[in-house]
């Protein structure tokens, strides 16, 4: 079996966003780039599964599309224990072209698990997967918490409004997966740093594909009213106003 | 043409968000000069699928194939896609819940059809069509121009208001069924959390940090809740620990949501955390440390020992209540 996790370069969840060129484009002064955080979990999970024998997994890939100067953070998916690496070569205009790309590469090179996570913290968008996988027309379970592969089978736990299903699915599918498919992020160790270093990044060259959005601009959210005191010894005042002021119950 | 509505239904019955789907639809109907159709799939009796039509819906179609009791994307994606084709619908709305997500993106690659996800305003213009949608976990807005003839849109949920706006509506009941060969998904056990307010359904949420300092100190803030008829939460950290089980666990990593109060008992406010509840219309935060980025956050504010505030605000809440 092989799995194949897609990651997304985003910035550092704590960073303070900002946009040049009139609000058009993110400034990307001094930005600290990452895999996105859901990225990191499936990879994680992918190489647990891939730990223990009995799942029969030879090989996670990690899969970008985006430019060159995104494989420091492609080596840090390599550090942490991915075998190899895929990046298209292009800077995406949108998710459908992300997912557009990465579907072509599949087509050619197919995968029995591909791993994508509930959004990428830039856009917020929670698309990627779900587009992969009608491309690919491979069945998908999204809003995944867990992962396990039973006699060669994959099974997952899918979170619904007010409760979760166990899901028995075929491969190949695509698992778009959120919190709780693994405990923590992996660390990359020295080791891992170190023979990151020699691990293959395979590049392709992007197809032309055009997106079906664009960004016309970006917006600052507007200053929040100052914060209103209670005094802690007077903290009944505070339903007060909640009943009377702000009207909330 | 027309703007449809996916309604997807909790044991057979709507819920707000549903609604909160159509009166969105509705008014984004009347800036196209459309018209809403709904559409449900899954069993649902006669007198639920009226509902819709009270929030603008002009037909409602009903498809109750009974092997579809659980979602399987691809047989949902094939039975929206040909009800939207068959409409010539320009416009369909999913909710941005668990299975909103789930089959929009589907859909959009089957429509051809640019997506905006979890949008909370109408469209700023529909020629061209851009809506503006929170990015960047709430540090940021952006305006999305959607290119493509068929527009897809997830609605956040609690980020639009429920307009009444009755309409004579037609209750189609459609025949279609799930394509068999699709169905490659296979549910063998489901869980379901019964009795309790859901964190996303609710409109008082009352979530506690590490401040709150142990497991074993959670009863007022727990009474709280039940006196306000509010669903509960906590950060990160506080999951981690076990002292609440995971669900709870709101913030960028966790639910977001968007309740009408969030009360951040404890919690510092880290940026992480405040991207899954930035959109709550009212904050308050209590915290021991004045200097606390919740307070930049929140609306209303006690600077205070979670564990004596609380009890206070217990009774007092007790007190008007029971008046
Ligand atoms: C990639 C990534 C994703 C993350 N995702 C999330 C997420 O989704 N959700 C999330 O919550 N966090 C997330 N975090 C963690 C986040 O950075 C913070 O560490 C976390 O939110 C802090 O939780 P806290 O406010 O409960 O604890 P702390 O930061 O320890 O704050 C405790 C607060 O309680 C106050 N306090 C102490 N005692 C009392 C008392 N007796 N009464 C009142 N106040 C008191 C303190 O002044 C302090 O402000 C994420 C981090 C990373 C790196």
């Amino acid at each position: 079996m092989k799995i194949l996790v897609c990651i997304s370069n985003v910035p550092d969840t704590t960073t303070k966003v900002k946009f040049v060129d009139d609000l058009r484009k993110l400034d990307v002064n001094g930005i600290q780039w990452v895999i996105n955080p859901w990225d990191e979990l499936a990879l994680t999970r992918a190489l647990e599964l891939k730990e223990d024998a009995s799942n029969a997994v030879q090989m996670v890939t990690v899969a970008h599309v985006g430019p060159a100067s995104a494989e420091p953070t492609i080596r840090k998916a390599l550090a942490i224990g991915a075998d190899d690496a895929i990046r298209v070569n292009t800077d995406p205009e949108d998710a459908f072209v992300v997912a557009a790309q990465l579907a072509e590469v599949l087509k050619a090179d197919p995968y029995d698990i591909v791993l994508c996570g509930i959004e990428s913290s830039d856009h917020n968008g929670s698309t990627v997967g779900g587009m992969l996988a009608e491309m690919l027309e491979y069945p998908s379970v999204s809003c995944v918490s867990s992962l396990r592969i039973e006699n060669g089978q994959p099974v997952v736990s899918r979170e619904i409004d007010g409760g979760k299903e166990t899901v028995s699915v075929p491969a190949p599918f695509v698992a778009v997966v959120q919190k709780g498919i693994a405990k923590e992020p992996r660390i990359a160790a020295m080791r891992g740093i170190m023979s990151a270093r020699t691990k293959p990044i395979r590049v392709f060259e992007p197809k032309a594909i055009d997106g079906l959005t664009g960004v016309t601009g970006y917006e600052m959210p507007k200053p929040r009213a100052a914060c209103k005191y209670v005094d802690a010894d007077n903290a009944g005042q505070l339903i007060e106003l909640l009943q009377n002021e702000a009207r909330v119950f | 043409m027309s703007v449809l509505v996916f309604l997807e239904n909790w044991d057979g019955k709507f819920k707000k968000l549903s609604f909160e789907l159509v009166s969105y639809a509705s008014k984004l109907a009347g800036m196209l000069g459309e018209e809403v159709v709904a559409l449900s799939i899954g069993q649902v009796d006669t007198a639920e699928l009226e509902k819709p039509a009270l929030y603008g819906a002009s037909k409602i179609i009903s498809i109750e194939d009974g092997n579809l009791k659980s979602v399987d994307e691809q047989a949902y994606t094939a039975l929206i896609a040909g009800t939207a084709t068959q409409l010539g619908a320009g416009v369909v709305i999913l909710s941005n819940n668990n299975n909103g997500k789930s089959l929009a993106p589907r859909l959009s690659v089957r429509l051809k059809a640019g997506i905006a996800s979890g949008v909370s305003r109408l469209p700023v213009s529909v020629s061209p069509f851009v809506v503006y949608k929170k990015v960047y976990s709430g540090k940021a807005f952006s305006n999305v121009e959607i290119k493509t003839p068929v527009k897809i849109l997830t609605l956040a949920q609690n980020s639009f208001e429920l307009i009444e706006n009755p309409k004579p509506a037609v209750i189609e009941k459609s025949t279609a069924q799930a394509d068999a060969q699709l169905m490659k998904t296979r549910v063998t056990e489901v869980e379901k959390q019964t009795g309790k307010i859901l964190l996303t359904d609710a409109d008082i949420v009352v979530s506690g940090g590490r401040g709150m300092r142990s497991a074993d100190n959670w009863g007022p803030l727990l009474e709280m809740a039940e006196l306000l008829g509010a669903a509960t939460a906590c950060s990160r950290p506080v999951s981690d620990e076990g002292w609440r089980p995971h669900g709870e666990h709101t913030g960028q990593t966790g639910k977001i949501i968007a309740p009408n109060l969030y009360f951040a008992i404890g919690i510092s406010g880290a940026i992480q955390h405040l991207a899954g509840i930035s959109s709550s219309k009212y904050i308050v935060a209590i915290n021991t440390d004045k200097d606390a980025p919740i307070f930049e956050a929140a609306q209303y504010g006690i600077v205070g020992d979670a564990l004596k505030v609380l009890p206070k605000l217990v009774e007092k809440l007790r007190e008007v209540k029971s008046k």
